[in-house]
């Protein structure tokens, strides 16, 4: 139990010195760790939020809303499939959606196949080996076609939707010129969005929170104003609010939409008031152009997530494949705008379900609490420690310290993030690591009375503690890990710092004090321990 | 001469009193289960959902007024709280119904409406949590609690014995609903942090459990014709100056957390120093002798033969 052969020695004192050397960057400034040589290590702990101030946004996509929208563009497709069928057009009528299902008649039965035949040519197979495809046509009461979305399809939509929708936030907090966002898909629906030193998260929210669809549309001009008013649609066409108020019809199908954008900028309009501009890309331009040559003389709508911004007349065809957006705007809402049209739309509106901000002044102020909190901990414990078992009470507060660094090396080394309940566990590890060395030793003491010798005391009392120090602390594990595992933010934090700490001190106070102690016993050669 | 919190060979009869003892946790776990029942939880943003915000004021602000001025913002019924000083308040507000831009415009109001009246306030930090959200995190609260006991419990089971983990979980069960009840009665706020307290509870209650039931163990198989009493006794008292300075070492850098640290964890760090007190309490008086009722027997029941006659009387 005493025996320590050369390399054991050495791999000890090597493990320790790797530890501070982890650690001691986080006892820099961040200028001064910054310009160490690169041979040193030079990661300090990345603080949570709770410590350097920010804000947290966990934002939601509602799988109704995608599930409507896929059903939605599903009719669009049904409808302009059926027409440019093979062997023309096919007739049909009461086309509905609801529950998850787009339903249809054809009206002239001999079509029914061509009909079916057609529509599955729409559906998609899903990835992997299932064979199952996104949509299932099928036929019932004779002449009605029901699709239906499958549970997998609407998940793959669902999974779609909110990879491009993490993208898109990137591109917006990356616009607004935060640093070291971090932006993460958490279960099925929802996206966690971290930004650190961010005060007013308001700015933010107003970027995420809207989806920035655009569509240029024909102005229904054929349209009654009073029917229009009383919400009464005319067919092809729908009924959209406009932006200064009031209502205005225009053509179902877009003549071209925001995807085609590749760039958006603050600009101004030929009075001088702050517009948008946009380009197209070359596909986009054509149509655009094509679009406004057959329609000079007629207004059309440019409408931003179902609003008529302005319903301008296309006085001469544009050609270049590039416009301004007039409206009442102001250089700031017109930058948004801009930054909202060039980061594209989301595929999903998100809704913030939980937020958590900190200022800056309370994560400093907790940082200072924490640590002199934690320096007194240590304190108070050395007290007690050195007060009760003199020498080796000296030895475990030598382990102790190695292994609040060990700790915070650890974490430095393997990117963990401290929070403030990390330091709670830290300091909650300060006053349970030392158990190790309470055992070890009220072991010796046992052992003493019962009149063994001073290396047969040490022997026993390590070895039956150790047995007992690996059972409590292998639970500990246990726990820790569920807590690491089911615990949401602030539990996590937690649960890192206790896991580290109990491992770490396993290792100070079991193996590293036990070598220091078989170091004084071959030199000192004590008769009697004061123990 | 040595600091010693315990005095060597002590030989208290800690399972002659353990009627005594029983009948105080059961009286201690019914008052907490009526504390619960009638006063509740104080449940932060956390599991209800709702809105938070820690208001920093130049001067300590009048409550009563403070609360009249947020009422008439028109942005719900607000709870007020001093929050570690006279000048941090920390103002509870009902979550708005609609998105989040409803929640934004209350942020908005409050922020305008302070900042009218008093001045120069510091905004220190915002929290808020939907329905959902908040429905989740108790969901996952509570399986988190039920998971490590029941992974205690089949632990403890394996290492030891059944007995041994039934006692460490009833004994746990104790700590548990104990620190809930003075969450109850302290009307303290409870929020995700306290269930991490209550996790580490588990973690070190269990500790102390563990050790004693080592040493039972070992003193089981060393003293094969003493009896189960006098066993239990020896070893909690063999235990006793360990549980006790390990006990005083977590309270120490505890009570230096909970007097010195931020106050935003003053819940979580005083759940965790009662539960240490009321884990030791149950460690030393409840767990151990809670072995001798479950009709544990020492030359009846060494460990082999212990494990022979369970599986004997499962075929049976």
């Amino acid at each position: 139990m005493l025996d320590f052969p050369q390399w054991k020695v050495w791999s000890i004192i090597g493990t320790i010195v790797l530890g501070l050397l982890f650690a001691m960057p986080n006892f820099l400034t961040e200028r001064q760790a910054a310009s160490l040589p690169s041979f040193l290590p030079n990661h300090q702990i990345s603080l949570g939020l709770d410590l350097r101030g920010g804000s947290h946004l966990m934002l939601e996509a509602s799988t109704d809303d995608v599930r409507k929208t896929k059903l939605e563009s599903l009719e669009e497709t049904v409808r302009s499939e059926l027409r440019q069928a093979d062997g023309g057009a096919i007739a049909y009528t009461d086309i509905s959606t609801a529950g998850g299902k787009l339903s249809l008649i054809i009206t002239d039965t001999t079509r029914l196949d061509a009909a079916v035949e057609t529509l599955r040519k729409v559906t998609r197979p899903l990835s992997g080996l299932s064979g199952a495809r996104d949509v299932e046509v099928n036929v019932v009461d004779g002449n009605r076609i029901v699709l239906t979305e499958t549970d997998e399809g609407v998940a793959q939509s669902i999974d779609n939707a909110m990879a491009q929708a993490v993208e898109v936030i990137r591109k917006r907090i990356d616009e607004l010129g935060t640093r070291e966002p971090t932006i993460v898909r958490q279960g099925a629906n929802r996206i966690v969005v971290q930004v650190p030193g961010l005060q007013d998260p308001s700015a933010l929210k107003a970027l995420l929170g809207k989806t920035a669809k655009l569509e240029f549309k024909l102005v229904d001009v054929t349209a009654d104003p009073a029917e229009v008013a009383q919400g009464r649609t005319p067919p092809g066409s729908q009924i959209l609010p406009l932006l200064e108020g009031g209502a205005i019809a225009v053509k179902r199908r877009a003549i071209i939409s925001g995807d085609q954008l590749i760039d958006s900028q603050v600009s101004q309009d030929q009075n001088g008031a702050p517009a948008v501009s946009f380009r197209f890309d070359s596909t986009g331009g054509r149509r655009f152009a094509q679009a406004t040559q057959e329609n000079v003389g007629k207004p059309f709508a440019i409408v931003l997530d179902g609003k008529v911004i302005s319903a301008p007349n296309i006085n001469e065809p544009i050609l270049g494949g590039s416009g301004i957006i007039q409206g009442s705007y102001t250089v700031q809402s017109a930058n948004e705008l801009a930054i909202l049209l060039r980061s594209g739309k989301l595929p999903v509106e998100l809704k913030v379900v939980e937020e958590r901000t900190v200022g800056p002044d309370l994560g400093a102020d907790s940082i200072r609490a924490g640590a002199i909190a934690a320096a007194v901990a240590v304190l108070a414990v050395s007290l007690l420690m050195i007060a009760s078992y003199g020498r080796f009470g000296v030895y475990a507060v030598i382990a102790l310290v190695i292994n609040v660094l060990l700790i915070l090396g650890v974490m430095s080394v393997g990117g963990f993030t401290l929070t403030l309940p990390g330091i709670a566990g830290l300091v909650l590890t300060i006053g349970a690591a030392v158990d190790a060395n309470v055992l070890i030793n009220e072991r010796i003491r046992e052992e003493q009375r019962k009149g063994r010798g001073v290396i047969a005391s040490v022997e026993v009392g390590f070895r039956d503690a150790t047995r007992t120090i690996w059972d409590a602390n292998s639970l500990n594990i246990i726990v820790a890990i569920i807590m690491f595992i089911f615990g949401s933010g602030p539990i996590k934090g937690f649960a890192v710092v206790l896991s580290i700490g109990i491992a770490t001190s396993v290792f100070t106070a079991v193996t590293v004090v036990r070598l220091i102690v078989a170091r004084w016993l071959a030199r000192a050669r004590p008769a009697a321990l004061s123990i | 001469m040595p600091l010693k919190l315990v005095p060597d060979n002590t030989n208290i009869g800690f399972v002659r009193v353990r009627f005594i003892a029983f009948a105080l946790t059961v009286l201690l776990t019914l008052g907490s289960i009526g504390l619960l029942a009638t006063k509740g939880l104080n449940l932060g943003v956390d599991f209800v959902g709702g809105l938070t915000m820690e208001v920093e004021f130049a001067q300590p602000p009048a409550l009563d007024k403070l609360r009249v001025k947020v009422d008439s913002l028109g942005v719900g019924t607000s709870a007020l709280q001093e929050f570690g000083s006279p000048r941090n308040i920390l103002i509870r507000l009902p979550l708005p119904e609609g998105d989040q831009a409803a929640v934004q415009k209350v942020v908005a109001k409050v922020q305008s409406g302070l900042k009218a009246d008093y001045g120069a306030v510091k905004f220190r930090r915002t929290e808020s949590v939907s329905g959902k959200v908040s429905g989740e995190l108790i969901e996952k609260g509570i399986l988190a609690v039920v998971l490590s006991m029941a992974a205690v419990a089949v632990f403890t089971w394996f290492r030891f014995e059944w007995f041994f983990g039934v006692s460490t979980v009833v004994a746990l069960v104790h700590d548990v609903i104990v620190t809930l009840g003075f969450f109850a009665l302290t009307q303290l706020e409870f929020d995700l942090n306290v269930v991490a307290a209550i996790l580490t509870i588990i973690g070190y209650s269990l500790n102390d459990k563990v050790v004693i039931d080592d040493r039972i163990r070992e003193n089981l198989r060393k003293y094969r014709t003493m009896d189960i009493g006098p066993i239990i006794d020896l070893s909690v008292n063999e235990t006793l100056p360990r549980t006790v300075m390990t006990s005083v070492t977590v309270l120490a850098a505890l009570m230096a957390m909970l007097l010195l640290g931020p106050d935003v964890i003053f819940g979580f760090t005083a759940a965790m120093v009662l539960g240490i007190i009321v884990g030791t309490y149950s460690s030393i008086f409840v767990s151990a002798a809670l072995l001798i009722s479950l009709g544990v027997k020492s030359r009846a029941a060494p460990v082999v033969e212990q494990n022979a006659e369970r599986v004997v009387r499962r075929k049976a």
